[in-house]
Order: C-alpha cells, then structure tokens, then sequence
C-alpha cells in the first residue's frame, strides 16, 4: 500500500507551464489518492488557464497502458509545454520516459503504508520517500535509479555512464544531466545541499 | 595547519597519500612518511579506501601529527550516518586536525566486506554543508555547540578526465556552493584534458591539485583503464612503460611520465597531490624530477 499526498498549491502552480497537461491517475486500489483536493487544484489551473486539459485515467505506472490511455489526447499532450503528473512515483516516472523532451513534474509526494504493493512488473521503481526529487531531477529517481540514493548529484564512480557497482546499470546522475541539458533545466539542479529526511512518519 | 591558508598565500600547495594498513601497528607508515613525506605541505590518509576495511582515517591523522606532521583527514560518507560523522569532525578537532577532504565514498561491494550496509546518509556534498554548519556553532539537528566551533580547511574532490565532465563540473559547483575551500583531482594522465577542464574550472574560483598517480607498470595502467573511473591513460603511456620493462620496474618510468605530466599542467593549477599508492620512497625523486623540491 502507498499513499500520495499532493505537494503544496504554490509548488504545482510554479511548475505548471501557460500550456500545461495534467494526467490525473485515479482508481488504483493500493493507493489512497487525494481525489477531491486534486480536483480542486485541477479546476483552479484549469479556471486560470495555466492547464489546457486534464486527463483523468489510471494505471500510467505501466508504459503500455499509458500509450493506450493517453492515445486520443496525443495532440494536446504533443502541444503542451509541461506535463503536471498526479499519481505515486512510478507513474510520474512511466510518463516523463514516454515524454522525455518535455519537463515533466509530480503534483504528488509518495509515502509508504505496510502491506500489499500490488504485482505490476514495471522498468522503474518508487522508494516511497515521502519528499519526491523528480520535479528536479528530470523525472528520473535518484533515490531509486542511483545505487547510492545520492540526491546532490553525480558521485566519482560512473565510466562510460554507467554505474561502479554494475557495468551494466546505467548512472542514473548521467542520464537525469542529459534530460536536464535536453530540457535546458539544468539550473533545477543546482538547490543548495539536499539531506534526505529519515524520521518515521515525516 | 590549514592549507587553506597556504593556498591564500598563493603558495603551490603540495600534498602526498598514505593509506592505513589491515591491522593496528603504524611503524611502517609513520617510518615511510617520516623518510619520503618531508617535503609536501600536507599528508592525506585515506578512509578504508575502495571499501577495504582498515585502521581508521583519524586515528592514522593524529599519529602523524604526534611525529609533527601535517594532515588530512579523509571522511566518506559510505560507513557511518550524520551522527557518526558530526562526531568524528570533532574527533578531529580535538585531536587538532583542521584539515579535512569530504567523498562521497566507493560502494561497499567495490571492497572486500560486500555484505556490509552502505549507509550514504549525507553525500560528499551535504558532508560540506555539514562541516560548515559545524563552524557556524551548531550541528545538523540545529543544536548548539559547547565552547568555540571546529574549524577546517575543507576539501574535496573532482575527476577532470572523466568520460562525463560536465557532469563532473556541475558537481564541483554544488561543492563550492556547500562549503569546498579546496579541490584534489582524481589521477591525471592526459594534461590537455586537464588544462581544458581547468579553463571551465577556474569560474569557481577554487584552488585546485593536479592528482596523479606514478604508474607502476602497463598491468596497472590497463587495469585502472578498464576499472578506475575518472582515470583514462593514453596508449603512449602504456607504450613508454612496456618499452623497458627493468627501468620500469624500478619506477624510473613512472616517476619520468608523472614529472613530464606535472610540468605540463602546474601552470594551469594551484599544487599537486600525489598518491604513491605505495611507492612513497618515490616521491622525493618525482618533486625532484618535477621542479618543485623546496617549493
């Protein structure tokens, strides 16, 4: 089980574009959704013409079922300048992969409740922090891609972009760079010294 | 003392490395230290480098500084939290160290105790934002400090022959802003990438060593190729050191190719650090060799 909790209204909107798509991911049984406080926030960039559309779906975690889901909007999403995500971090992360020439951010934060996880094989992970780094990081997690969880960027040991542990593993602060410098966002990287926060319910 | 305040007085700071041995017993070191070391401004020691497990970083320190020597101390993030870390700052201060060089740290399974934790709880940036909030009287919890803050000159780390610099160098910004008063680089075989990183470098207004490591032989140099990141060797290198296989042996080589590398990039940097990697009796040879004996 998980919950996400919607980021602050102030945070959302200083993300959210003049052109901004929200994907709204709703009905996953494992996961308590603020659907009314999301509804309210939604309207409110939908009123003052910041968002264009909001697509309400489910399940964008899985990158097939997002391309069906998301088909018959393809020239709106196509149009927007930024992508506003309100779902766990898996899904954020499954849509700033399939759209990743355009900024890509989380309106939520996901936290972890003991329990059933659900069964979904998926290529990206969610640690279930509670203070989610994707809305500086491109959309890639570094808690859950960087072998080391590092939140302050690259560490000495990446050769040919991929990762000491395993030559196998791509370096997770190589790839959020390149998406960083694709998106010319590169000064989203640069916040003063992050530390994560490690107290039990926080 | 601080080498910081050397690099203010616009000296070319020189500094060697010696790792702590797999047992208690530092005659060795302090003998090799005490013989070849003289002449660099600084002695770093190396915190259970590649996550080998060893006598500690501080413990090593404050031996070398009872024989009068000058060092710093090496602090990664990979074995201990906040907490530990905070601790041993001030470990540190009391002992009179005041220098000190922040890493993130290898990953445990790089070492020979794979099952360990690898704890990461700060990195090497949010280690310098640490040693910084020590200085300013408080700790990380927002606490007050008993009596007067530590104060270290504070260093850390950069590879300006990395297949990703600019990944490197956005790194190298974030350490300045959390505090870096000084820059030690990873080894460096090619000088012009050196001095091309160094012109991207100098925005941040930092001193920074050329690091190098004497190759031993074309084994070495392949391997660290292969396996080091951060470290690529040109196959001219590789060459001179396959040419004479005695003289090689004997670190002539070595010793010729690292003098040419420090003589082609000293302009281009503010000191030197060399690791030995256990030919600290090359070292007077190298500073000779290099020019810089008596700096």
């Amino acid at each position: 089980m998980l919950i996400t909790q919607l980021k602050t209204a102030d945070e959302i909107k200083s993300l959210a574009g003049s052109k901004t798509v929200i994907i709204s991911c709703e009905g996953c049984k494992e996961v308590h959704f603020p659907a009314a406080a999301a509804g309210e926030l939604q309207k409110d960039l939908l009123g003052s013409g910041t968002a264009s559309k909001v697509i309400r779906t489910e399940y964008v975690c899985s990158p097939e079922n997002l391309s069906v889901q998301t088909k018959k909007h393809m020239d709106k999403l196509n149009a927007a300048d930024t992508i506003v995500v309100f779902s766990c971090g898996v899904g954020v992360q499954s849509v700033s992969e399939k759209f990743a020439g355009k900024p890509v951010f989380a309106g939520c934060d996901t936290l972890p409740l003991p329990g059933y996880q659900g069964v979904t094989p998926l290529e990206v992970d969610c640690d279930q922090c509670g203070e989610c780094y994707l809305n500086s990081t491109g959309g890639i997690c570094p808690i859950a891609s960087c072998s080391k969880s590092l939140v302050n960027g690259q560490c000495g040991g990446c050769k040919d972009g991929k990762c000491e542990v395993d030559k196998e593993m791509e370096c997770a602060w190589d790839r959020i760079y390149k998406r960083l410098d694709k998106l010319q966002l590169l000064d989203s990287m640069k916040y003063p010294a992050k530390l994560r926060n490690f107290a039990p319910g926080s | 003392m601080r080498i910081s305040e050397l690099f203010a007085r616009g000296e070319f700071v020189l500094t060697a490395e010696v790792g702590p041995p797999k047992g208690f017993h530092l005659d060795h070191l302090l003998h090799e230290a005490e013989e070849f070391l003289q002449d660099v401004h600084a002695i770093n020691v190396t915190d259970c480098q590649s996550s080998v497990m060893r006598l500690s970083s501080l413990a090593t320190c404050k031996a070398l500084k009872d024989k009068g020597l000058n060092s710093i101390f090496q602090l990664t993030c990979r074995d201990r939290n906040r907490i530990a870390l905070q601790s041993d700052l001030l470990s540190a201060a009391f002992f009179g160290i005041d220098n000190m060089l922040a890493l993130t740290g290898d990953h445990t399974v790089m070492g020979d105790t794979k099952q360990a934790k690898p704890v990461f709880d700060l990195d090497s940036v949010s280690l310098l934002h640490c040693v910084k909030t020590l200085e300013s009287g408080v700790d990380l919890a927002g606490n007050e400090l008993d009596g007067e803050p530590p104060k270290f000159a504070k260093g850390a780390v950069v590879s300006p022959c990395s297949d990703s610099v600019d990944v490197q160098l956005a790194k190298m910004e974030r350490k300045v802003e959390a505090g870096a008063e000084y820059f030690q680089t990873q080894a460096v075989y090619d000088s012009e990438k050196f001095i091309r990183f160094m012109e991207k470098a100098k925005q941040f207004k930092v001193p920074v060593q050329l690091g190098v490591i004497i190759p031993k032989n074309a084994g070495m140099a392949n391997f660290m190729n292969n396996n080091i990141a951060g470290v690529s060797i040109p196959p001219e290198i590789i060459e001179e050191l396959k040419a004479d296989k005695e003289k090689t042996k004997a670190g002539v080589t070595g010793v010729e190719i690292t003098a040419r590398i420090i003589k082609e990039c000293k302009d281009h940097c503010q000191g030197v650090h060399i690791m030995a990697l256990g030919w600290e009796s090359k070292v007077p040879a190298l500073l000779e060799q290099a020019g810089l004996k008596g700096s």
